[in-house]
């Protein structure tokens, strides 16, 4: 038996590899075969596998993930936009285009109580600074017409990568369970 | 809140972070790979994403799952009154369907993504947190991704 082919990882290895990497990548020389040996696959199945969620787009990207906070960058905000619906790609795509966003996502409106289609997310050091990217944003664009809100974050609940895990019942898994700060 | 982290970093520290974010090395050997591009032992490699990990500048080495695909998502807030603005939070925290949480400016000022393996999961998930939490949910699920999250490009002056 060889431990260099790769073979097909079955349903169940999958969902296994995909909480495993959403804990981290292990950090040892082989970490691809770490995780090989705890879902009963091998090294060059798993890296394969990774590389195809990479390539098929279910993974958006590999790497370091950091958090914002710890390098300083504790603001951000939310922009959002009414954009009237024959516009709202045009103008996705060119902030897009302006390099001045983190993300830029088309959500429904929810009338009476929410009139926003377009959401933005600026980082940066300071308020100072994502309210002069903001305006950067604005002008360039020639969006001063659009109605507009911005929503400063000021307080970080919560920020970690999304679980896709089935639900289940168990009592480590109940809010109440969970709560420390009571 | 966190501190920043930034002064207490070295050369090392921030090649990691600048280069990568993205690209990590899909190889046997990723982080003697990662040694060799930077000219160092791969110990060395190993004990600055350590260091980083022990001081919360980094969460984790792996993926960024594209969630509109890889399951059910969306955003959602709430009207919470302000007094009550930490402890509904604390509830909602409690859900491991939870990922980002925070408190904004706006008359919606609870804002937190949700993601579940299914449609159905997504909705039960939404209506109870609406239950325990006592207030109606804003549900605001991607409909087109125009910028996805790619990294995050620091400024280290």
């Amino acid at each position: 038996m060889t431990t260099t082919n790769a073979h097909p990882m079955s349903a169940q290895q999958q969902t296994a590899l995909k909480a495993l990497i959403e804990e981290g990548l292990p950090l040892d020389s082989r970490p691809y075969a770490t995780l090989a040996q705890a879902i009963g696959s091998d090294e060059n199945s798993v890296i394969l596998t990774i590389s195809r969620w990479l390539s098929e787009g279910l993974i958006k990207r590999w790497g370091i993930v950091v958090k914002h906070h710890s390098v300083g960058y504790t603001a951000n905000a939310m922009i959002v936009w009414d954009v009237p619906d024959a516009q709202v790609d045009d103008i996705g795509e060119r902030i897009k285009a302006s390099g001045l966003v983190s993300l830029c996502y088309r959500r429904p409106r929810r009338a009476p109580y929410w009139n926003y289609n377009l959401f933005c997310m600026i980082h940066g050091k300071n308020r100072e600074e994502v309210t002069a990217q903001i305006d950067k944003l604005t002008f360039e664009l020639q969006l001063q017409h659009l109605s507009r809100n911005v929503l400063f974050s000021y307080r970080q609940y919560k920020q970690c990568g999304g679980h896709f895990l089935k639900r289940d019942t168990s009592v480590a898994s109940r809010p109440e369970a969970r709560l420390h700060h009571g | 809140m966190t501190q920043d982290q930034s002064a207490t970093m070295t050369l090392l520290h921030k090649q990691l972070l600048d280069r990568f974010q993205r690209g990590f090395p899909l190889t046997p050997t990723p982080y003697q790979d990662i040694a060799n591009e930077l000219d160092c032992s791969e110990q060395e490699v190993l004990d600055a994403l350590a260091f980083l990990r022990e001081a919360a500048v980094i969460s984790r080495i792996g993926p960024v799952f594209n969630h509109a695909r890889a399951g059910s998502s969306t955003l959602a807030a709430m009207a919470v009154p302000a007094d009550e603005l930490d402890y509904v939070a604390e509830l909602v925290n409690g859900y491991k369907e939870v990922n980002h949480n925070y408190a904004r400016e706006h008359y919606y000022n609870l804002w937190f993504v949700v993601t579940a393996s299914d449609d159905l999961h997504l909705k039960r998930t939404l209506n109870e947190i609406s239950d325990v939490a006592g207030y109606p949910i804003l549900n605001l699920p991607m409909e087109k991704a125009y910028h996805i999250d790619l990294g995050f490009k620091l400024d280290w002056s």
